[in-house]
């Protein structure tokens, strides 16, 4: 009997954040005088009417595994990035600096090397954040935050100067953009015609691999410890500063690498608004897929679903797509505020004692 | 042209600026010295700042457009109240982790103010916004009066404030429980003093001020809203705060400081320097990670509790 109430506080608590969540988006869609049963509607099914919407949901859901699994290895180990965006800033114009740099060499060894270096771009942005915490206990979300503006400037910079494509310069409107990637370094297309690309199969791979890395190795089980709690791994002679910045060098290298992916796969060239926002979305992927590999994948969908649908709400029912932050803030807040609830053991035991008392049974 | 006037120039300009910051890092400042991290501060702004101007726009060129800057003001500070008891809600009552709580309350405001202003304004206007008011015979002062004198009322309500939130801090009963709940709650529980009451309302008083601080960009220094007007100034008050080691007076010396670094850019561009101004752009930012790289070896210490949830059911 205990059990039941048990589960039926769990399912209270995630019906309640769920409530809330969806209620703060409505409250938002009324205020600008929508429907809101219909917004709803089309951002959960209209992207599912053919074949070019199911598509770009997958083409979103890369990047935002990505980032996710980065994010989740980062609060795993303690370290919360905030910096996703501008790490998968940095691994474009890494990615894009290499591509261009070698357009000789042969695909089988460029487009390696042009995924390895945004990855390196992304490790070496999160690198700045991660020594700062561990050397200075500078705290990393502060960090994070304002390194993000810092690549920002940076990639407007470097797109507008050094890196612009030349033809812009001679004919074109001065768009900040670089030029067109060597065919080289293109990750192909799964089906022509449509964007999705075999990054997919890169990110799903990526999401078995963290998950033996985390789950299934001793250097994943003190990476944990250190961020479950950092005085007991201190304790037990885990070096728990090293641990921090590992777990952010690791979490730009993935959004470094989502970058790179994104330059290759999708845009073919590094121009702006690559990132797109995917950093900060990656947050609540991961928070919204339980920081695990298995929760991720699926969490990544959804976001994509909402990213595109919110996109086709602005079309059908202009509603402006900044209502995806709304949603991404309303579900961060209720998934953090229904954790407490879950993880509270007293909480629960006076929840279940009061449904036993109201419904009998349930005494130990 | 004369440097001291490019000087007089650069100051007039990057001193008014320095008010939003300074507010939002006071309030940061109360909800910091209450135990609570509020880094939803950047959204608070954010509709603060679509608060503060829509009145101005709705009532363009009506009877109440004298009236539109007050309306604005008092909904920005409103909203940012009510903003601050959503976070005390999550933070204080269900004891979520702050950070990343507060990640999620800027985009709930980024994301708001911007679903609003989308919908209500379209693309970016101008509106009259405040003018500035310079303080009679003081402004005609050489060199300080352009700086300091010749802002606008809302600018010295900013610098006013700095007394105010000094005094508040350090001499009022309210101010003595901020600290106490933010130092020791377990000792001010025991003492009589409601923590989560106090904690709620300095993130009300915190978000008010974030409130207003948004109001007075969108108001008083840009006279128009875009979705990115706040530009990160909410993570440099919360920053600021830090460095000012939750002292309103060193605050106000931070503020200052950062506004100034920002209005480099401006004096780039009027004395002509060929610098790329992307990297005069980021010089506030790059500052703001100098400064606590810094700042963890000051004498000065944080609140003690900084961050952690006070649970009253917990033993110990």
């Amino acid at each position: 009997m205990n059990r039941t109430y048990r589960t039926l506080y769990s399912a209270a608590i995630i019906l309640a954040a769920a409530a809330a969540a969806v209620g703060i988006g409505a409250l938002v869609l009324m205020a600008i005088g929508v429907s809101v049963p219909e917004t709803y509607r089309v951002i959960l099914t209209e992207p599912f009417k053919d074949m070019y919407g199911i598509t770009e949901i997958l083409v979103r859901t890369v990047p935002l595994i990505l980032v996710g699994l980065g994010i989740a290895i980062s609060f795993r180990s303690g370290i919360l990035n905030i910096g996703a965006e501008g790490q998968m800033q940095i691994g474009i114009l890494a990615a894009t600096a290499v591509a261009l740099a070698l357009p000789n060499l042969p695909k089988w060894l460029l487009l390696p090397l042009v995924l390895l270096a945004g990855a390196l771009g992304g490790a070496l942005w999160g690198s700045i954040a991660g020594l700062l915490k561990a050397r200075l206990g500078v705290n990393e979300i502060l960090s994070t935050v304002m390194l993000n503006y810092i690549a920002a400037q940076l990639h407007g910079f470097l797109l507008r100067g050094p890196m612009i494509d030349p033809a812009e310069l001679q004919v074109g409107s001065g768009t900040p953009q670089s030029m067109r990637l060597p065919k080289a370094a293109w990750l192909d297309r799964i089906l022509t015609g449509y964007r999705l690309h075999w990054g997919l199969a890169i990110a799903l791979g990526l999401a078995v691999i963290v998950y033996f890395l985390m789950w299934r190795t001793t250097w994943g089980f003190r990476m944990r410890a250190a961020g479950a709690e950092a005085k007991a791994a201190r304790y037990a002679g885990i070096r728990v500063e090293s641990c921090l910045a590992a777990a952010m060098i690791l979490a730009g290298a993935f959004a470094g690498l989502a970058g790179a992916i994104e330059v290759t796969g999708v845009h073919r060239r590094a121009i702006e608004g690559v990132s797109a926002g995917y950093g900060f979305s990656g947050i609540v992927v991961a928070l919204f897929g339980g920081l695990h590999p298995a929760g991720i994948v699926p969490s990544a969908f959804f976001f994509g679903l909402l990213l595109i649908g919110a996109d086709m709400t602005q079309r059908a029912l202009s509603v402006p797509a900044n209502m995806v932050l709304v949603l991404q803030g309303a579900v961060i807040l209720s998934i953090v505020s229904a954790k407490t609830w879950l993880n509270d053991p007293y909480a629960r035991d006076k929840a279940v004692r009061k449904m036993a008392a109201l419904f009998g049974g349930g005494r130990k | 042209m004369n440097l001291l006037l490019v000087l007089q120039n650069i100051l007039a300009i990057g001193v008014p600026f320095s008010v939003a910051l300074l507010l939002a890092a006071l309030g940061e400042m109360f909800n910091q010295r209450a135990g609570v991290f509020n880094l939803g501060c950047e959204g608070i702004m954010a509709m603060g700042a679509f608060l503060g101007f829509l009145p101005s726009f709705l009532l363009k060129g009506g009877a109440l457009a004298p009236w539109a800057p007050a309306i604005g003001i008092a909904c920005a500070a409103l909203a940012g109240v009510l903003l601050g008891l959503l976070f005390g809600l999550v933070t204080v009552s269900f004891r979520a982790p702050q950070g990343i709580a507060g990640i999620g309350l800027q985009m709930l405001g980024w994301g708001t103010a911007g679903t609003l202003s989308r919908h209500f304004v379209g693309g970016v206007t101008g509106i009259p916004g405040i003018d500035a008011w310079p303080i009679p015979g003081l402004s005609k002062i050489p060199f300080l009066g352009p700086i300091l004198f010749s802002m606008t009322p809302f600018g010295y309500f900013g610098f006013l404030m700095v007394p105010i939130s000094w005094y508040v801090l350090f001499k009022t009963p309210w101010g003595l429980k901020v600290r106490a709940v933010g130092t020791h709650p377990r000792a001010a529980d025991t003492m009589g003093t409601n923590v989560a009451r106090t904690r709620y309302q300095a993130l009300m008083l915190g978000g008010a001020m974030a409130g207003l601080a948004g109001a007075y960009l969108s108001l008083a220094q840009a006279k128009m809203f875009a979705d990115d007007i706040v530009a990160g100034r909410g993570f440099i008050a919360v920053a600021l705060v830090y460095f000012g080691r939750w002292h309103p007076l060193y605050i106000l010396g931070g503020s200052l400081l950062f506004s100034i670094a920002q209005s480099f850019q401006l004096a780039i561009q009027v004395l002509g320097i060929d610098f790329p101004y992307e990297f005069a752009v980021m010089l506030p930012y790059v500052l703001v990670i100098l400064v606590l790289a810094f700042a963890k070896n000051s004498r000065l210490r944080g609140p003690a509790e900084l961050g952690k949830p006070y649970n009253r059911e917990k033993r110990v």
